[in-house]
């Protein structure tokens, strides 16, 4: 491997308060390869941010800086919001958490996807709406000419979800986030989504960060895990090797997963300690 | 499952059949209501502490004549019959006649209606073409110079009285600068020049290619309703900017951005796409209201409109010109709220099931 997709070096946001200014995410590293990388922590342990910030999409009044990023070799640290269109959609992109919320509920979900082919491939009506159904095909929707024509609010979880991922991937990005794709769906529909969504980024050779807080999940479906506590990246590891960390967080985070057969009463629960957000 | 209904010709026969559903309900909604508002208007001009006999005849009349009169009008009768008299000639139109101005009361509406929609048209026009494109940029700019300009506009207009605007206006751009026309719908020399057909009298002018009386009728216009319009744009730049806020932060917004649509659309596409339904409720609030006639306008332009004429109607004890008035404006409440019913299911597929 010889370029990283992606390389991030001392990535901070900070949002304004009236205490003075409040750093969310706080010097995070990242390299990223052509490989599968989950980002887990809890909620506000600056994981979504960071995603947002790599897309430039962190929102006001947050603010961002960073000692070097780069996509593909190309410095996007100093990018400009109006470069930024250019990257965004085309060669990187993302999928968010709720399909109920984050599709446009006045525009057919047909017209949105074909709304993304359109930005940034180009080409004609009767091109967009072939290469619409063929994605709409590519999700698994059964029926994608009666899809094409519905809104979202008459969709399902997972279809809406299969529908996102359609519409991100049709300009066909090289890097794509995935914040939190699943945690809104049902337990069975999440393993048919991240089963279209695994197909979809082996066969196009894309680069995935995958954004959770189900650790289970990120461990059998990443190449590799970041751990983030409180801004910062507490641990990084193959996601094979996921039973061997040495942080307490994480290794507090694995003790209190739930398995099948053990024999325990209760629960651990997190034992937080002040000096893990130092 | 929802996928049954969108398949095929079954699909095309269901919408059609819907339409037609749709149309026949709005019908029966529409004659209910307008049915309870003729009541209802009939009960109160009856209630009334007036006596609509003696505005008729006139405080010397003799014993006799009242009893004509009263008999003529039908107030001997009992109520509910009176009401089914009144009924049956307001279906065929009549009205009644007016007392002061001795027309039937058809006529006068026919007369005065058209200078209100004129003024209430122009104003509302003004109002959502500048009031909608300045709220949606104080949204997309808030808390920037351009926000706070816009706020500021928005609140001289609806804390300075209409009619001391009115006032000002005329002197300035009337009296000293003698920019725009004065009082009235038209210069006298221009009165009954154009055949009246709409009754607007842009409208009718410009139909009839007569750019005199045209040019005339608008200079007496643009000062009434830039006022109005101000007005109006004041109150829906203040509710776009709010609707457009609740919108820029929903996650679909921030789906529309990360696909790389421009920001331009994200806003004026995605975003004010999704404000349609409160943003037409609000416009046709306004309008509605203006066509109820601003009086307070109307009198300092001495605007022969709607507001003017009911007022004066009400002052002299005119009883079946108020009432046809009042029928008029419940009329045209009851059309504009179907008219946004349809319009909101165009707009809005949630609001189709």
């Amino acid at each position: 491997m010889s370029e990283p997709v992606l390389e991030i070096r001392n990535l901070r946001i900070a949002f304004p308060t009236l205490r003075g200014s409040l750093e969310v995410v706080r010097g995070l590293d990242l390299t990223l390869g052509r490989e599968r990388l989950g980002i887990v922590g809890e909620s506000g342990s600056g994981k979504s941010l960071t995603g947002r910030a790599i897309m430039g999409l962190v929102p006001p009044p947050g603010r961002v800086s960073v000692d070097r990023m780069s996509f593909m070799g190309e410095d996007i640290s100093r990018l400009a919001p109006a470069d930024f269109v250019r990257l965004r959609g085309r060669r990187i992109s993302m999928v968010l958490q709720d399909p109920k919320f984050s599709l446009n509920p006045v525009m057919k979900v047909g017209r949105q996807i074909e709304e993304t082919y359109h930005l940034h491939v180009g080409g004609g009506r009767r091109q967009a709406y072939a290469r619409t159904l063929e994605v709409l095909a590519a999700v698994k929707i059964r029926d994608p000419e009666a899809v094409y024509h519905l809104y979202p609010h008459q969709l399902s979880g997972g279809m809406g979800q299969r529908v996102m991922i359609a519409m991100m991937l049709i300009p066909e990005p090289q890097l794509l986030i995935a914040d939190e794709p699943t945690s809104a769906l049902d337990v069975t529909i999440q393993l048919q989504v991240l089963a279209i969504l695994e197909d979809l980024v082996r066969e196009r050779g894309m680069s995935l960060i995958f954004i959770s807080h189900d650790l289970g999940l990120v461990a059998s479906f990443c190449d590799r895990v970041l751990i983030m506590y409180a801004g910062k990246v507490v641990e990084s590891c193959l996601a094979s090797e996921l039973d061997r960390v040495q942080h307490p967080y994480a290794r507090g985070l694995l003790s209190s997963v739930p398995r099948l057969g053990d024999d325990r009463p209760e629960l651990p629960t997190l034992e937080r300690d002040a000096e893990w957000a130092q | 499952m929802v996928l049954n209904g969108g398949r095929g010709g079954g699909h095309h026969r269901l919408l059609v059949s819907g339409v037609a559903y749709e149309l026949l309900r709005f019908a029966a909604m529409l004659a209910l209501t307008l049915l309870g508002l003729i009541f209802i208007t009939f009960l109160i001009g009856r209630v009334v502490p007036i006596d609509p006999v003696l505005a008729v005849v006139g405080d010397r009349a003799s014993a006799e004549t009242y009893a004509r009169v009263r008999e003529e009008l039908g107030i001997d009768l009992p109520i509910h019959q009176q009401f089914w008299l009144y009924l049956g000639k307001v279906v065929q139109g009549d009205f009644g006649t007016s007392v002061i101005t001795s027309q039937t009361v058809l006529h006068d509406l026919r007369q005065y209606f058209p200078a209100t929609l004129e003024l209430a048209t122009a104003a509302t026009l003004i109002g959502v073409l500048a009031g909608v494109p300045m709220g949606v940029i104080a949204a997309t700019h808030r808390g920037r110079w351009i926000d706070h300009v816009t706020r500021i506009v928005g609140l001289v207009g609806y804390s300075m009285p209409v009619f001391w605007m009115g006032m000002v206006g005329l002197l300035v751009l009337y009296s000293w600068l003698d920019l725009v026309s004065g009082p009235g719908r038209l210069d006298i020399a221009y009165d009954g020049l154009v055949e009246p057909v709409t009754g607007l009298l842009t409208v009718d002018s410009a139909l009839s290619g007569d750019w005199d009386v045209f040019r005339n009728a608008l200079s007496h216009l643009v000062l009434p309703a830039g006022l109005l319009g101000y007005l109006t744009l004041a109150y829906i730049s203040r509710m776009t900017r709010s609707f457009m806020l609740g919108q820029l932060n929903q996650e679909y917004i921030l789906t529309a951005r990360a696909k790389g649509v421009p920001e331009r659309r994200v806003v004026w596409r995605h975003a004010l796409g999704n404000i349609m339904v409160p943003l037409i409720t609000v416009i046709a609030l306004s309008y509605a209201s203006l066509l109820e006639g601003a009086v307070l306008t109307e009198t300092v332009f001495a605007w022969p409109g709607l507001g003017l004429y009911i007022t004066r109607s009400l002052f002299n004890a005119d009883m079946n010109a108020v009432l046809g008035g009042t029928l008029l404006i419940g009329a045209i409440f009851v059309c504009l709220n179907v008219f946004c019913d349809m319009l909101y299911r165009l707009l809005d597929p949630r609001a189709r099931t």
